[in-house]
């Protein structure tokens, strides 16, 4: 067995083989540490509509009726609230997930390459009833969509 | 090593692949208290990556908020027969990738 493929396997636990993988040349280390670290803590991290949008980059994002959201008016169980987003905006190239209300407001965004439509269903938890914004990032600008949906019973777990 | 993703991929009649990932995972907040009253620290997937043909056709970063066992659908240019790659990645540093031929 050759000595890579040995390192690779002794490392087990998987932020050390990640690791090794790096280490035996099958990811780049530039992208190893994009591919570990590329989460937007900042964004995630915000606790207002306004902290959110600028951590992302999306300052006064434009209303649009050109963004769907689909979802349930009233959601049963909070913890598992199923929402759609698309567009129809040209140049669709990111598309997120924004729950008003909950302690954290970013739920979910997705980078969208060309050649994958601008779709994106999750499920998400939502703590009380609040409006649902859908952030989309269409030719270099911000727009946005919003759907209100009630719960029954809160899903953050508390 | 984590439970397997379900994955469905199914190729529709004008080009365009439906993805459909089902994940097993936890997707702890860390604002919940366990039965002894201490929080259960946060455990949940922070990027998903999708691929095919050697490119990616989805990145996605998430916070705690999506559901616990998430569910995932999105749809991008593909054909029948080939396969599409996700993998995941946590604020743990656990990882998992699984395929799909895409039917």
């Amino acid at each position: 067995m050759d000595a890579s493929r040995r390192k690779v396997l002794k490392a087990g636990g998987s932020a050390a083989l990640f690791g090794a993988l790096v280490a035996a040349g099958f990811f780049k280390p530039e992208e190893a540490r994009a591919a570990a670290a590329d989460w937007n803590k900042a964004a995630f991290s915000g606790k207002t509509m306004a902290e959110t949008l600028k951590a992302m980059g999306a300052n006064n994002p434009a209303q649009s009726n050109a963004i769907t959201i689909t979802g349930p008016d009233i959601a049963e169980n909070g913890a598992v609230v199923p929402v759609t987003v698309q567009t129809t905006l040209p140049k669709a190239e990111a598309i997120a997930i924004l729950v008003e209300k909950n302690p954290n407001m970013l739920a979910a965004s997705f980078d969208l390459p060309a050649g994958t439509e601008p779709l994106v269903g999750t499920r998400v938890k939502m703590g009380q009833t609040s409006n649902v914004y859908a952030l989309v990032k269409a030719d270099g600008k911000y727009y946005t969509a919003v759907k209100e949906i009630k719960v029954t019973l809160g899903g953050c777990g508390g | 090593m984590a439970d397997p993703m379900k994955i469905r991929a199914k190729a529709e009649a004008n080009g365009v692949v439906d993805v459909k990932v089902l994940f097993s995972h936890e997707m702890e907040t860390g604002q919940r208290k366990d039965a002894s009253g201490k929080l259960v620290p946060a455990h949940f997937i922070q990027n998903v990556t999708a691929s095919y043909q050697g490119r990616t056709v989805l990145n996605a970063q998430w916070g705690p908020a999506v559901s616990k066992n998430p569910f995932l659908n999105f749809r991008f240019k593909g054909n029948k027969g080939d396969k599409v790659q996700i993998t995941w990645l946590d604020n743990k540093g656990d990882t998992r990738t699984d395929e799909a031929v895409i039917g």
